[in-house]
């Protein structure tokens, strides 16, 4: 699905990744750890391709990104859905429109897609807040609206940036239910995230594999994880 | 060819979901309208100077060429005789509808604004002088020359060549300065709006970047800017149409007395051309609003 074969990447003259080879199998769960500045968001935003490798190989869906052309990695980011922290709404379109974004984009705003928005409305629990303008959300609630968008699709691989960050533990460990039903529905998820009890309390429920980024180069967490 | 007019069909209609993904942007818009409603009220005005100076070209060239003056200057006993044998070859000539001698009322008041109008024609040595008035294709000046100076030695052909170009030149310049200045209208025009678009694009840039992250291509986020822009050019050039074609009814009418200046207007069917001053305006402001786009979304790779 998304494979990077000794992939660096360098900014500003200093190299942030360097040598990182990884396969996301279909159905596989990650987590993405490492303390903060060690390249976690970096390493995302080269696995949904708005991030262009100074070195390596990165395949989006056995397609080299270097032989996509900017409509080609659109087209694979439809395959992807991404939750970043800060979770990057339209502010001035309804919590229920910012998730139907997607298929808005992609042409596919048919009524059937739109009674399956209001399913996943209901899913992430936001049935009362769909005509709320995301500013007017709780932390947890933009969480929870951003990871329906990114699920909208019915994406292959979903890929959240520290979908956890800004929520109190319990509302975390209800995204990360949703996140391992998701992985149970089939999808592949890859979580980055330095919150170490939030890894732990998964293992529980999931079966995961546990990568960290250390000296910009990644590897294998360590048995306490 | 169907699929294309069907692409254009459904940009015109739009796509209402679509076009709410741009939030508006206040000052760019008004930016917009106001810039097109100015190039359209100048383009009116600068369609009617053209078409003034066009018809004025043209009216000027029928005019003069289809006159010539034939000057006929002979001693005092000759000039009945020699102006007889003019008029034998004038009207022999093929192209020459008629030639007549001008009366010396006429030729009084010819010369009456360099020497009043108690000139005493009759006592003066002055040239006898014929109009010529050309039909269809008009005559061959350099052959009636080489007639007239063996069979009327005394007389001088001017066809109006002489004076007439600089006059025609002079119109067609105005009419060439009246085109170049619609030109440079539209590509004003282009201008502002590349740059209204250049900054709703980067007031835009984090619309961009949610956009691009849920897969939008880069043609349909170009495509929501440029709809915005090309109907807001639409509509502001539609009223500065609108306002420039009342100012133009506004002029005087054209009167002879008045000149070149009282002419200047639309005649006729000449009044639909400002019709097509929106539809161009919209046009520049989407190709302008296309190139904006695909700089911003190229850079922003």
């Amino acid at each position: 699905m998304i494979e990077l074969e000794d992939v660096a990447y360098s900014y500003g003259g200093g190299e942030l990744l360097s040598e990182i080879s990884l396969k996301l199998q279909p159905g596989s769960f990650h987590f993405l750890t490492g303390p903060s500045g060690a390249g976690k968001t970096t390493l995302l935003k080269l696995c949904y391709g708005a991030l262009v490798p100074t070195a390596g190989t990165l395949r989006l869906f056995d397609e080299d990104l270097r032989t996509l052309d900017r409509d080609g990695i659109a087209l694979a980011r439809r395959r992807i859905g991404v939750v970043h922290q800060d979770c990057q709404f339209l502010d001035h379109l309804p919590v229920a429109d910012n998730i139907a974004l997607p298929l808005t984009v992609s042409g596919r705003d048919t009524l059937d897609e739109v009674a399956n928005l209001r399913e996943l409305v209901g899913w992430v629990g936001l049935k009362d807040r769909a005509d709320a303008l995301p500013p007017e959300l709780s932390g947890g609630e933009r969480q929870r609206a951003a990871l329906a968008r990114a699920v909208i699709m019915s994406p292959d691989v979903i890929l959240a940036d520290e979908p956890t960050g800004n929520v109190d533990w319990d509302m975390s460990q209800r995204l990360m239910r949703l996140l391992i039903e998701l992985n149970r529905m089939g999808k592949t998820v890859m979580i980055a995230t330095h919150d170490l009890a939030l890894i732990r309390a998964a293992k529980s429920h999931v079966q995961t594999r546990v990568l960290r980024i250390s000296n910009r180069r990644l590897q294998l967490a360590g048995a306490d994880l | 060819m169907t699929e294309e007019r069907g692409n254009v069909i459904n940009w015109v209609a739009g796509d209402a979901q679509a076009d709410r993904v741009v939030p508006p942007t206040g000052f760019t818009a008004s930016l917009t309208l106001f810039s097109a409603a100015t190039m359209a009220f100048l383009a009116v005005f600068a369609l009617a100077l053209s078409l003034a100076t066009s018809r004025l070209a043209d009216r000027w060239g029928e005019e003069l060429a289809r006159s010539s003056t034939l000057r006929i200057s002979a001693p005092e006993g000759q000039m009945t005789e020699q102006t007889a044998a003019a008029l034998r070859v004038l009207e022999s000539t093929p192209g020459i509808a008629s030639a007549r001698v001008l009366e010396k009322e006429e030729q009084r008041a010819l010369l009456e604004p360099w020497f009043g109008p108690d000139l005493p024609v009759d006592s003066l040595p002055i040239p006898r002088l014929i109009e010529v008035i050309e039909e269809g294709e008009g005559y061959d000046a350099s052959g009636l020359r080489l007639r007239l100076s063996e069979e009327v030695p005394g007389a001088v052909l001017d066809d109006h060549t002489r004076w007439r170009r600089p006059l025609v030149e002079a119109a067609d310049r105005l009419r060439l300065l009246g085109w170049l200045s619609l030109a440079l209208i539209g590509g004003t025009m282009g201008a502002m709006i590349t740059l209204a678009a250049n900054a709703a694009l980067a007031a835009n840039s984090q619309v961009i970047s949610v956009l691009r992250l849920v897969g939008a291509r880069d043609s349909y986020i170009a495509r929501a800017f440029e709809r915005r822009f090309t109907l807001r050019a639409l509509i502001g050039a539609s009223g500065g149409m609108v306002l420039g074609c009342g100012a133009v009814l506004a002029l005087p009418e054209a009167d002879p007395a008045g000149g070149f200046l009282t002419g200047l207007g639309f005649q006729g069917w000449h009044w639909l051309w400002p019709l097509l001053v929106p539809p161009v305006a919209a046009v520049v402001a989407f190709l302008a609003t296309r190139a904006a786009a695909t700089r911003t979304l190229e850079a922003m790779t």
